[in-house]
């Protein structure tokens, strides 16, 4: 609606002002994370606090500059949540590392200063969103590529049974964490071409519109295609969090709750026939309902990881004064284990909160948005943020079976943070943009007399 | 590090975190619904704002029909805002099969110049991009409308 916000006689500001005041607070959120990690395990305040804190200070004061140059009336609230939750993750890890005698939070932060760095390149490169429409087809293409990338022998690393890691010297990279972007760009530049056909074309079947099956039939093939790929990887998240970001587009962009239903008996029928198939899966499901079964062999993680909760309670046991390290992957998946922990139910539920606030100005931003493709866009972004949440974070607390997916931002993973980044940049991107007010266009061709003594000419036909 | 210190701490962390999620809520309860709109809104009885009196170097003061069965016709810009379509009404007349009645107008805001599509049948082009809101245009902008061309000169 390119009316919409002038018909309710109001315009966005830029806000600026308010983001800088909560990146204030959210370095504050960090570097005080950092500060009682230092001082609940060493008792003293951490030797190179003015590096590390000028370091993140730096980071986060260029995305600022970027955003205010660049993108001026862009959300104000998502760069600071995702920076604290950066924050507060770094220190967790590093937090870890003091107990594991690992070094993983320095190689993170240079994670994060790659990923602040392609979120400023990303918003100087793209002044448009819409510009990616372009590209969706070759996005489409480059995403299977990359599903497929770890599967060629001698690039492909195999790391916990999940063959999804590619490794380039001495880093290892997870494409498939690009893969989600480009997915998101693919479906959002199909669907908003075809939306219409999809939606209105096609035979009703029981309470189903089925579209026809020349509209569905490329971005299904892509979708069974990049399911496949990941079926065959033994990644069960990514293909839980493919499997609904194709969902929720569909839905979104045809509006059919039927796509609902649909969904809902393809996701059941599909997790019923992986749990025949996959032994893999069998013993996920065993650990979920019965973590105590074997609690020192299969059940070990989430066992360690319920009793880090308990131990937690309201406030948590303080930094230093807890045991993460008894977690196996308590820096990457289990994160939020740790956090549990150490600062309790009162930081576990402030984290969900910014996990959800992230989600409602995605949102936000599609509602806001004035063309179909950015609405698509922001929608899917936020359909794989909260699935991604949600399916690491309830198989962490033991509401659903446990499947690996990082917590972003917190996690520790180089691939994960990096793609989030850019994540947030198109955010940014799709609402500045929508948060822009529309050029003053001078009012008087508008005058309702001319309207009405316009004079509609039938044109003879030729 | 006695007990309490380390209690303390641990408190104090919590509050940062927890004062962290409240503002970022407040921000976003104050963005609810934005700000209003500074000037009174009643369109048509405001005067209209004066004609900048002359053009500056590098603005386009003409519109011109560069490609289609019309080719050659001039409208002046300072007419603004330009109307281009089939119709008697329209500042630029086309004769083209492919053009709506009302399809597309040129408009001036703040020094710039805007293209905006009337929700013509065929759709307004600058390059391959179809405009789905205005769209700023310059000196040597290429407008296609139907099989027309009109373009931003001096």
């Amino acid at each position: 609606m390119p009316t919409n916000s002038a018909l309710m006689g109001f315009v966005h500001r830029r806000r600026r002002g308010a983001e800088l005041f909560l990146l204030v607070l959210a370095l504050i959120v960090g570097i005080g994370a950092y500060a009682a990690v230092g001082l609940g395990v060493d008792g003293e305040v951490p030797a190179n606090l003015i590096g590390y804190g000028g370091w993140l200070t730096l980071l986060v004061v260029a995305a600022h500059v970027a955003v205010r140059i660049v993108a001026p009336y862009a959300d104000p609230v998502l760069l600071p949540v995702v920076a604290a939750l950066n924050g507060l993750g770094l220190a967790v890890i590093h937090r870890v590392d003091l107990a594991k005698d690992t070094g993983l939070a320095s190689q993170q932060l240079t994670w994060m200063t790659l990923g602040v760095a392609l979120f400023v390149g990303t918003l100087i490169a793209l002044p448009d969103h819409r510009l990616l429409a372009r590209f969706t087809y070759t996005s489409g293409l480059a995403a299977l590529v990359l599903l497929i990338l770890p599967m060629i022998p001698g690039l492909g690393t195999s790391i916990n049974g999940a063959k999804i890691w590619i490794s380039l010297g001495p880093f290892s990279f997870q494409p498939g964490e690009i893969a989600k972007l480009l997915l998101v760009v693919t479906f959002a530049g199909y669907l908003v071409v075809h939306r219409d056909a999809l939606a209105l074309a096609g035979r009703r079947v029981v309470f189903v519109d089925l579209p026809r099956g020349r509209d569905l039939g490329p971005v299904l093939m892509m979708w069974v295609v990049s399911l496949g790929i990941l079926v065959l990887q033994r990644d069960l998240g990514s293909s839980l969090l493919f499997f609904g970001l194709f969902l929720v587009m569909l839905y979104v962009a045809t509006e059919r709750p039927g796509w609902l239903v649909v969904g809902a008996l393809l996701f059941f029928g599909g997790a019923a026939t992986a749990y025949r198939l996959f032994s893999h899966v069998q013993s996920r499901v065993d650990i979920w309902l019965d973590p105590f079964a074997d609690a020192d062999g299969k059940g070990f993680q989430l066992v360690q990881a319920l009793y880090g909760f308990a131990w937690g309670g309201l406030v948590g046991r303080g930094f230093g004064e807890g045991m993460p390290q008894r977690v196996p992957y308590v820096e990457s998946d289990f994160i939020l284990a740790a956090i549990g922990e150490e600062l309790g139910l009162t930081a576990v539920m402030a984290v969900l909160l910014l996990y959800g606030l992230v989600v409602e100005r995605a949102l936000r931003a599609a509602l806001i948005s004035r063309d179909g493709f950015g609405k698509l866009v922001a929608t899917g972004l936020a359909a794989v943020f909260a699935l991604q949440v949600f399916v690491v974070i309830g198989g962490v607390t033991r509401l659903i079976p446990l499947t690996g997916l990082t917590t972003p931002f917190l996690s520790y993973g180089g691939s994960s943070l990096v793609a989030n980044w850019v994540i947030i940049a198109i955010l940014l991107r799709i609402s500045d943009q929508a948060r822009r007010p529309l050029p003053d266009l001078a009012p008087d061709a508008e005058d309702p007399d001319e309207q009405a003594t316009q004079i509609v000419k039938v044109v003879p036909e030729r | 590090m006695s007990e309490l210190t380390l209690f303390l701490v641990r408190i104090a962390y919590l509050a940062i975190l927890w004062i962290f999620v409240l503002s970022a809520i407040s921000v976003i309860r104050s963005d609810m619904f934005g700000a209003r709109v500074p000037a009174p809104a009643s369109p048509g009885k405001q005067p209209r704002p004066p004609k900048p009196s002359s053009p500056r170097r590098g603005q386009p003061t003409k519109v011109e029909v560069v490609q289609g069965v019309n080719t050659g016709i001039v409208a002046d810009l300072s007419q603004a805002p330009i109307l281009i379509g089939r119709g008697n009404d329209a500042a630029i007349r086309l004769d083209d099969d492919y053009v709506s009645t009302r399809h597309a107008r040129i408009v001036e805001s703040g020094g710039q110049w805007y293209v905006e599509d009337l929700g013509s049948t065929n759709g307004t082009y600058l390059g391959s991009q179809r405009l789905t809101q205005a769209v700023p245009v310059g000196l040597g902008s290429q407008i296609r409308i139907g099989k027309t061309i009109v373009e931003l000169r001096k």
